[in-house]
């Protein structure tokens, strides 16, 4: 009975599967391109075009089309087979749609805001759509390099902690709070350090530094995590071979371990960058909102291209298009900022990678 | 030519109480000419157990290392030979968990004394691992000098050029690679790197040197060099070798020493030890003949 309901192939006992042929090497390219054409044609026949639309029935007649082709010519499991990579590649596209628009959104709307002056000046009296926003990423800059300057050192010591020294319950303890530490609103971490230098420094105090102060709230556990991942994957065999030539720990360490982890380090060190550079509410709280140039943290407000973005669409004052075009110009710089971090960590981790076997 | 290097260089800070019992030893010095003998320090245990937290892996293992001679440690997989040989050095305690009871002595001196440093103790017993280990991010010439840079030792130039290339000639791998001291060490073939790791080893003179499988990763070319390499190091080291391989337990140690266990699950014990061509002809238990000759149980 049980036997009977199972299908076997006719004429072959040994249940190979047989195809006639295969597509021609361009067949899935030509499919998925023959149907957006046609569904184009339709489309504009029909008056209805868009590329949106065209998109969508180009991609499901594309299925159709492809799966219909391919078991015609090849069998049921290739078929099967093109019509799941033809599903897999869309889900791919689909995700990828949110982030190119974006981009090309920020370009769109970031490239007319863009000028000598928008990178030199500062905003200083800036009246009927003049000034710049050189000061806002001067900001940007020194506030991040002085989180950096804060984050790197603790956060590299807490994940050789981790990873090297600590062990039992200590050690599970501070990985929870570092763990609870990532889900840190970024605002709780704008207050805090607003609280904190408002002990010393009186109420309503803005500094550049407070700023720092925030953004290592929240990039210290960043920096943590990935430099503990990434010690993890420093082979024992290393440690041991130095161990094995008389090397105290400490140098062990020093000299071998984070030499052999450098290039990952630097690339966890660079997401970290990227992830705080843009953030907006803590330093709302904490560096304030100026107009003028200021390259001392330690002294006066301090401007950063986030806030900078928020407040010329907050109060575009008279000339509205053009604060728009500001804002979006700030956006475009900051994103042109973090992709800069992320080919530069890419380039260092190229450079000194270490084969580890 | 090798006269600069002779010269023990000194590590200035934490070497204790074995730096002392050394300095004034006839060791500082040393004959110059690479095949000359010199005398090389004993090893013995006394009653050594060795766990991993709760599970007892090697049991009262007394015996004697002797010094300018190679001895074999062989036995199944898993009777604790690897983890009895990592205790002289001190190297087991590094694991998590692990613990070490009884004695274990260099020319008389405890090694687990509590006064004793161990990373001392590690310098002067060498190690060397079952897959070859150079440093990645060091180059050939680094990972020779490793030991020297790594200890903070203050050399010359001049004198670590000629610890490096001293080193690398009794390892047999000055001629593959003079020309390329300034290669990452990772671009040798396993063989060389292995021999590159024994040139390591050596280059910070240690008393004693453990061999941990040497050569499982090698091919029978480079093991054979590999061998005859151990042969002319213990004219100047206490050498202890861990080995799977019984034919290489034969042709290259002088004393074979045997480890077994009842079951998995009990600790290991070493169950007899004596001179290679006794234990590999004529041995004294029946469980070590079954095990040289390829029967079990």
């Amino acid at each position: 009975m049980e036997s009977a309901s199972r299908p076997i192939h006719a004429g072959s006992g040994l249940n190979l599967e047989r195809s006639g042929g295969s597509l021609p090497p361009w067949g899935a390219w030509g499919a998925v391109g023959g149907s957006a054409a046609v569904a184009a044609a339709i489309l504009i026949a029909t008056g209805a075009f868009t590329v949106a639309l065209t998109l969508v029935f180009g991609t499901l007649l594309a299925a159709i089309v492809l799966y219909a082709w391919s078991r015609a010519v090849e069998g049921p499991r290739r078929a099967k087979d093109r019509l799941m990579t033809l599903v897999i590649a869309a889900a791919f596209g689909l995700a990828m749609i949110p982030l190119l628009s974006l981009i090309f959104e920020v370009a769109k709307r970031g490239i007319p805001g863009l000028s000598w002056e928008f990178f030199t000046a500062d905003a200083r009296g800036a009246i009927g759509g003049s000034g710049g926003a050189s000061h806002a990423i001067v900001g940007t800059l020194v506030i991040t390099a002085v989180a950096t300057l804060i984050s790197v050192p603790i956060g590299i010591m807490g994940a050789i902690y981790l990873n090297e020294y600590g062990e039992g319950p200590l050690r599970r303890a501070l990985t929870f709070f570092v763990d609870v530490m990532t889900g840190i609103p970024s605002i709780v971490a704008g207050l805090f350090a607003y609280a904190l230098f408002e002990i010393f420094l009186g109420p309503g105090i803005r500094l550049g530094v407070m700023g720092s102060v925030a953004l290592s709230v929240l990039m210290i556990p960043i920096v943590i995590r990935s430099a503990e991942e990434i010690l993890k994957i420093v082979p024992d065999h290393l440690r041991e071979a130095a161990y094995a030539l008389g090397t105290p720990k400490w140098k062990t360490i020093t000299k071998v371990v984070l030499p052999t982890a450098f290039a990952g380090l630097v690339t966890g060190v660079m997401i970290a960058i990227a992830r705080i550079v843009g953030e907006t509410a803590p330093l709302l709280v904490t560096t304030g909102v100026v107009d003028s140039m200021n390259t001392d943290p330690f002294n006066g407000r301090m401007q950063n291209l986030a806030v900078y973005a928020y407040n010329e669409y907050r109060s575009p004052g008279v000339m509205k298009q053009v604060a728009y075009d500001k804002a979006w110009a700030a956006a475009l710089t900051l994103i042109a900022i973090v992709m800069i971090l992320n080919i530069a960590a890419r380039l260092v981790y190229r450079r000194y990678k270490t084969e580890i076997r | 030519m090798l006269g600069s290097g002779t010269k023990r260089p000194e590590a200035p800070e934490k070497r204790g109480e074995m730096t002392h019992a050394r300095a004034s030893g006839a060791t500082s010095t040393e004959p110059v000419t690479a095949s000359a003998g010199k005398p090389a320090k004993t090893i013995e245990t006394r009653g050594v157990n060795l766990f991993y937290g709760d599970f007892h892996a090697v049991e009262e293992v007394t015996m004697t290392i002797e010094p300018n001679k190679v001895t074999a440690l062989i036995g199944s997989s898993g009777c604790g030979k690897t983890t009895f040989l990592r205790s002289l050095n001190r190297m087991h305690e590094l694991t998590p968990g692990a613990r070490v009871e009884g004695a274990v002595t260099l020319d008389g001196e405890d090694v687990y004394d509590s006064r004793v440093d161990p990373v001392a103790v590690r310098r002067l017993i060498g190690m060397v691992f079952q897959q070859p280990n150079p440093f990645p991010t060091m180059s050939i010439y680094d990972n020779v000098a490793a030991g020297l840079n790594l200890n903070s030792t203050k050399v010359s130039k001049a004198q670590k050029d000629s610890v490096v290339e001293r080193s690398l000639r009794r390892a047999h791998l000055w001629d593959e690679v003079k020309d390329r001291l300034d290669k990452p060490g990772g671009s040798l073939s396993g063989g060389q790197q292995q021999r590159l790791c024994i040139a390591r080893a050596i280059a910070v003179e240690p008393e004693v040197l453990l061999m941990d499988e040497p050569c499982s990763a090698l091919d029978p070319v480079a093991t054979l060099a590999v061998e005859d390499l151990i042969g002319e190091l213990k004219n100047r080291y206490t050498i202890a070798i861990v080995t799977h391989n019984m034919q290489q337990a034969s042709r290259a140690s002088d004393v074979t020493a045997f480890f077994n266990l009842d079951e998995t699950g009990k600790p290991g014990h070493l169950v007899e030890m004596g001179p290679t061509q006794e234990i590999f002809t004529n041995p004294k238990q029946k469980e070590t003949e079954d095990y040289v000759s390829g029967r079990f149980g």
